[in-house]
């Protein structure tokens, strides 16, 4: 029994890091590093936060946007009110805006990384005002429809269309102010290692996020005009 | 490399300014003392409410002169009329879920030792952990403010449970008392809690995975930092959904939509459509609310709970002076409670008219939790199994913890199955079911906690003798009140009723009913020893030492209480399982995880190495 009740760790085992012996990712770097004592406090693993916390917020927001679209189907299939919009033609400019954003953006985040930081700067204002425009784009629509008289609660695609773009659109904004605050950032000198790091760590948080953004643009947009058009 | 040095000795100083450093802190421990403060003034809300029901419910027609100021529309006169007392079930339900077991167990506790017991210097952000403070606490003061309103000049409140059903909660001011202005604010707060417990879960995964101090591997934490982890998954994955049902529901009752609202309704007199306070609406959901809400609401109860569970798990292991028995199962119980915990909804639905095969796969799933939970029982028995217990008043709660999860676990079996559900739904056989394996297990945790980790927290011990005292009376107190409310459920008394008078099948319980509150007003007034206790603690406790209960994790190896950033500059290094009592061979009863390997232990020459492997 004495052993049985003992449920820790053996004494015997040596080195840090004894426990489990396949190791869970703990982010203070990739496995193999993890459990090395020089290695330990490598700078890339404090910054990996920023895009830990970026995967974390992501999956919280897919919850949100989960469950509003599982609203959507459930009230599109319980009812025969449903009455499906015509899709409004600037939409297409939105979507062309946003997979473009996502490109330049990408392209910025390359060129922190190979230190160029003009060209990283310009790209990230430029990726701004593509999101500005389409920020437009949508509220375009919106006065699209809002001018044949349909409006929130017209009918339930109408309500799900402002619904779904509204929240997508707030959660751009987020992805604005991320922007800014990368461009805020740029100014500031990255002789310092750790401080390049980290600054390449935020720069990756937010394109994730950017590109998780126009990804869920694109399934928002096949889900309002392609799930259910009698 | 060179960054390692600069990380590791560098002390962060503390804020010299009061508002930096009381007020709107970056400091984990201070966030964490301000959550458990706002349980604390919210926990007070939700018993006074909860004493005013009971009353109301024995003594019909009692006078408050009080409520007659504050309330002129719900206690005309001071005697609380029917719907004011559903307002104060809603306030009470909403209030003691949200506020208080939602805060103090994972924002509170959490916030406070998950750091320290990790070894890191505070929280991956900081700044986002004090937003979601001061998030949470404008979403209780709005919650607070929602009892002035109703909309029709009276005083009310929201009326709908805590649950909010549609339609009845989507119609708004037509559907009336109750309805107006207070059911908005209701609805605004929780989307506000949402918000305040994202960021706070969102803290909590990111610290745990990314800020454990050399040797923390995960296997090697404390079963607390897995519940709050759990927990915070469960809150990441569940609030979300939450807080998109409540958009919704805002949008029926302000936009004119019909996400829930179905055709042709016809209320307070009015049909839908034909008079201008009631604008047309049509194919909307009731149930879609439904399954919006406890796709949320069932891992929400383990969240109250899983916190608890970690502290109790921590606090018997200490106390009974061995190791958890079998930390792996207790590790892979949480997450299996968790993870079942989001495919058993529907087992708040089996009235809803749900398909029976539906049906029976929620209860099949429901009763699978058993399993897991067992584990967990079990496993705290095995803990306690021979052991020389001893009897503190944080272990006192966390056996109290113990026998209330199992008292409340038994009767989820029962109503776990659809056919004794469909009659016992709505009566107060479920009231007793969830008070007692939510409300008050819960409660039982975070008071094994407070008194457990007060004394890091402040230096100070909390009294002994008026903890026993709490104990005592609070742990038959609670089983007098829940107990009884079995037996009313199983006679057929309805849930949320504001009294029982006319219905005669339920006069032969009023003695019980009388007894019953009674027994929650002694219950009730004892929490002011704690109260008591606790500040008296604070200035003129018994002096606490860094590790006054013989501990072993990390928070025991700092001052007490810890400086700013925990460990003054030198982090922690874990060589060790986090409940290593009664070690064959060590000096003392306990090794810290902190202490190296010694040579014998390296050779294995402890006698019981070898079949481990
Ligand atoms: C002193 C201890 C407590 C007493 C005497 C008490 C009493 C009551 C009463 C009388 C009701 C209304 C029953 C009805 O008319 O349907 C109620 C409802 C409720 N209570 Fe408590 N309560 C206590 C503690 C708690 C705690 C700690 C929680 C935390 C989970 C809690 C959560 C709830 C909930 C969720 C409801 C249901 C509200 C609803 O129907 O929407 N209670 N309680
Ligand atoms: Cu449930």
């Amino acid at each position: 029994m004495a052993t049985t009740v003992t449920g820790t760790k053996p004494l015997t085992k040596t080195g840090f890091g004894g426990g489990s012996k396949s190791r869970g990712p703990n982010g203070n770097g990739s496995p193999k590093r993890n459990g090395h004592r020089d290695a330990f406090f490598d700078s890339r693993s404090a910054v990996n936060r920023y895009r830990i916390g970026m995967w974390v917020a992501m999956a919280s927001i897919l919850m949100l946007f989960t469950a509003l679209s599982s609203a959507y189907i459930v009230r599109a299939a319980s009812a025969n009110d449903w009455q499906p919009l015509r899709m409004p033609r600037v939409l297409l400019l939105s979507t062309a805006l946003i997979i473009f954003s996502s490109v330049t953006l990408e392209f910025a985040r390359r060129k922190l990384k190979s230190g160029e930081q003009s060209a990283h700067k310009r790209l990230l204002v430029l990726t701004a005002l593509l999101g500005l425009g389409f920020l437009g784009s949508q509220l375009f629509a919106w006065r699209g429809l809002a001018r044949q008289g349909i409006y929130i609660s017209s009918n339930p695609h109408s309500s799900f269309f402002y619904l779904l773009t509204a929240t997508h659109g707030m959660h751009l904004l987020g992805g604005l102010a991320g922007l800014g605050f990368l461009m805020s950032r740029s100014r500031l000198s990255t002789d310092d290692e750790l401080a390049a790091a980290k600054r390449q760590a935020q720069t990756d948080a937010v394109s994730l996020y950017w590109h998780f953004m126009d990804f869920l643009w694109i399934y928002l947009f096949l889900l309002l005009f392609l799930w259910r058009q009698q | 490399m060179s960054v390692e040095t600069h990380e590791a000795v560098h002390r962060h100083e503390p804020p010299t300014s009061f508002i930096r450093k009381y007020i709107f802190s970056l400091d984990h421990k201070v966030i964490g003392i301000q959550y458990i403060l706002l349980a604390l003034v919210a926990v007070i809300v939700g018993m006074a409410m909860s004493v005013l029901m009971r009353m109301n419910l024995s003594w019909p027609g009692t006078n408050w002169p009080i409520l007659a100021t504050l309330f002129p529309g719900g206690a005309p006169g001071g005697v609380i009329n029917p719907e004011f007392y559903l307002s104060l079930v809603t306030m009470h339900g909403t209030i003691m879920v949200f506020f208080v077991l939602t805060t103090a167990p994972q924002g509170g506790f959490g916030n406070y030792f998950l750091p320290i017991q990790i070894g890191a210097e505070d929280m991956a952000f900081p700044v986002l952990n004090m937003l979601s403070f001061w998030v949470t606490l404008v979403g209780f003061i709005v919650i607070l403010s929602a009892i002035f309103f109703s909309g029709s000049a009276s005083t009310i409140g929201p009326i709908g449970g805590w649950t909010g059903y549609a339609p009845l909660s989507a119609l708004g001011q037509i559907a009336g008392p109750g309805q107006g202005m207070g059911m908005n604010l209701w609805i605004i707060s929780i989307a506000i809690f949402c918000v305040g417990s994202l960021l706070g879960a969102l803290n909590f995964i990111t610290t745990l995975l990314n800020m454990r101090t050399r040797g923390m591997s995960l296997m090697r934490m404390p079963l607390t930092c897995w519940a709050w982890f759990t927990t915070a998954v469960l809150a990441l994955l569940s609030f979300p959904v939450l807080l998109g049902g409540g958009i919704l529901l805002l949008l029926d009752r302000l936009a004119g939509t019909s996400f829930f609202i179905p055709g042709g309704l016809y209320v307070s007199g009015i049909l839908s459509g034909t008079n201008p306070s009631f604008p047309v609406h049509t194919g909307g959901s009731p149930i879609l609310w439904q399954h919006l809400f406890w796709f949320f609401g069932h891992p929400e109860v383990y969240i109250a709970i899983l916190p608890g569970m970690g502290a109790t798990s921590h606090i018997l292991s200490t106390f009974a002076r061995k190791p958890v028995f079998g930390y792996r199962a207790m590790v892979f119980a949480i997450f299996a409670i968790g993870l079942l915990g989001f495919f058993v909804w529907g087992h708040h639905m089996f009235i809803s008219g749900m398909s029976p095969y539906s049906a029976m796969t929620f209860s099949i799933l429901t009763l699978s939790i058993g399993v897991p939970s067992a584990v967990k029982t079990f496993n705290w028995l095995g803990t306690l199994w021979g052991a020389r217990i001893r009897f503190t008043t944080p272990m006192l709660f966390a056996i109290g913890f113990v026998s209330l999860f199992v008292a409340g676990g038994i009767t989820g079996l029962v109503l776990g199955q659809t056919s004794l559900d469909l009659p016992m739904h709505d009566t107060y056989f479920v009231l007793a079911h969830f008070h007692l394996v939510m409300g008050v297990a819960s409660i039982f945790g975070m008071f094994a906690a407070t008194y457990f980790w007060f004394p890091k927290m402040f230096g100070r011990m909390m009294s002994e003798s008026l903890g026993k005292i709490h104990f005592w009376i609070t742990f038959v107190g609670v089983y007098c009140i829940f107990v009884p409310m079995h037996v009313m459920g199983l006679v057929g008394m309805p849930r949320r009723y504001a009294q029982f008078t006319e219905y005669t099948f339920l006069t032969r319980l009023h003695p019980l009913v009388v007894f019953v509150s009674v027994v929650a007003i002694i219950t009730v007034l004892t929490q002011f020893l704690f109260y008591f206790n606790l500040i008296w603690s604070i200035f003129k406790g018994k002096k606490a030492g860094a590790n006054p209960w013989d501990a072993t994790t990390l928070e025991w190896t700092t001052a007490s209480p810890p400086p700013h950033d925990n460990f003054a500059g030198v982090l922690p290094v874990v060589y060790r399982g986090p409940y290593e009592f009664a070690v064959p061979g060590a000096p003392n009863d306990f090794v810290m995880q902190t202490e190296p390997e010694t040579e014998t232990e390296r050779v294995g020459g402890n006698g019981h190495n070898g079949h481990r492997h």
